[in-house]
């Protein structure tokens, strides 16, 4: 399982430029719910490793990235396909959920 | 420290305390506000009562046995609920009266919405408009923001809010305003018309056709229900329920959900199983702990 620290220096060529689609969980430390939400992400990115890319974003670390895609909320998931947020997830969300959508 | 708090005290609760108190676990039940049951004129279509039962005399008969039993009951209203790392007890339940910590907790609060019917909420929710001070207060630092609410859930959010953000309001929507004085938070009691932005929450619009500058509307109206607690945990939502598996197990180990706010048939008779299924796995989850 393959889980990318995504960074502001990063992000364009991680996510951004990817030839799959990106599974971003923007998350914080210090956020509770954020904790309960990375095992999700975990299980997702060990099942779907062949199809999608899945990386994390730190919004203390990264401030930027959360303003620019307008984070307001965490955890926040967010799936991108040629470099556009297509569906976002505010809170944490069902597994099931979220692979209905990749 | 209690090994198990359940939060409510209907039909779900009460069932729930009756299997883990008779096992011998030091059982808290917190209630506060109307259950369901106390709006029910007559149950007919429960079992064992002849003629039916009111459910007004159903509820308090439920909390009496409970007593009965030995199970410490408290009329106190939950505003928060904390998951602890790393310590004896795994949740903190915070009332306005105390704090309670416990190592199992059952969630077992109806599903009552409190969700106010105002245009725009829906719209700028993740844009502005937020159910969790504790999850969200940080992308507000040196803002301006505003609580929607006049109790003590409203209250309670504002203290998470006040020291992050520029400025907090409590907008009571028409309610009366809140016993509650602090120099930096102003109060308004007028009723709102709507919340308004471009892409995301910029304003809000009071029906006297007056408008205050904002730039985050976190909504606590009423008394905290199920759906806010579980936000506030992580605990997995889905169309207004909270998810649970067979056995009433939520995503967060120790804590359970039963009754009417987990959905499915809202019925007493479904709500007494839930919380028995709740309370047998709490009582499975603390031998394990206590023999690990
Ligand atoms: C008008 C009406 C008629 C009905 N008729 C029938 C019928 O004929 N037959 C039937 O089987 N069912 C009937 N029902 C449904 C039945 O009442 C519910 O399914 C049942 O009460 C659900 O039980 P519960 O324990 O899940 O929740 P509830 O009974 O709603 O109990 C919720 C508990 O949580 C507590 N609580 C909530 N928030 C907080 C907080 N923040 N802090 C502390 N405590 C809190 C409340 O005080 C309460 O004790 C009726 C419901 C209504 C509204």
């Amino acid at each position: 399982m393959n889980i990318l620290k995504l960074t502001e220096e990063c992000f364009e060529r991680e996510v951004l430029k990817a030839d799959k689609p990106v599974l971003v969980d923007f998350y914080a430390d210090w956020c509770g719910p954020c904790r309960m939400m990375s095992p999700i992400i975990d299980e997702i990115a060990e099942e779907k490793q062949d199809v999608i890319k899945v990386g994390k974003v730190n919004v203390d670390e990264n401030q930027e990235l959360a303003i620019k895609y307008d984070v307001s909320s965490i955890p926040t998931i967010m799936i991108f396909r040629n470099g556009i947020p297509v569906k976002t997830f505010i809170g944490v969300t069902d597994k099931t959920e979220i692979l209905e959508n990749l | 420290m209690y090994d198990v708090i359940i939060i409510g005290a209907g039909p779900a609760g009460v069932s729930a305390s009756l299997y883990t108190q008779r096992a011998n676990l030091k059982t808290l039940i917190i209630y506060y506000g109307k259950s369901s049951l106390q709006k029910a004129e007559n149950i007919e279509n429960y079992y064992g009562f002849e003629h039916g039962i009111s459910g007004k005399d159903l509820y308090e008969l439920g909390i009496r046995q409970a007593q009965n039993i030995g199970v410490e009951v408290k009329g106190q209203e939950v505003v928060n609920v904390e998951q602890l790392i790393n310590e004896d007890a795994r949740f903190r339940v915070t009332t306005v009266e105390g704090k309670y910590e416990s190592k199992a907790l059952i969630f077992a609060m109806g599903n009552e919405k409190n969700r106010p019917k105002i245009k725009g909420i829906e719209r700028f929710e993740g844009k502005g408009v937020s159910y969790c001070a504790v999850c969200d207060g940080f992308f507000y630092r040196n803002k301006d923001v505003v609580v929607l609410g006049s109790g003590n859930y409203a209250i309670s959010e504002v203290n998470e809010l006040i020291n992050v953000v520029k400025s907090v309001a409590i907008l009571t929507n028409g309610e009366s305003s809140p016993e509650f004085r602090a120099d930096n938070v102003k109060i308004e009691t007028k009723p709102i018309e709507e919340i308004t932005g471009k892409d995301r929450v910029e304003e809000v619009r009071f029906k006297d056709g007056t408008t205050l500058k904002t730039s985050g509307v976190f909504v606590a109206q009423g008394v905290a229900g199920s759906l806010d607690l579980a936000k506030k945990l992580g605990v997995i939502t889905k169309n207004n329920n909270i998810v649970v598996n067979e056995n009433m197990e939520t995503n967060m180990q120790g804590l359970y959900a039963c009754g009417d706010c987990v959905g499915g048939l809202l019925q007493v008779s479904k709500a007494v199983g839930d919380g028995a299924k709740a309370g047998m796995e709490a009582i499975k989850f603390i031998r394990k702990i206590h023999n690990s």
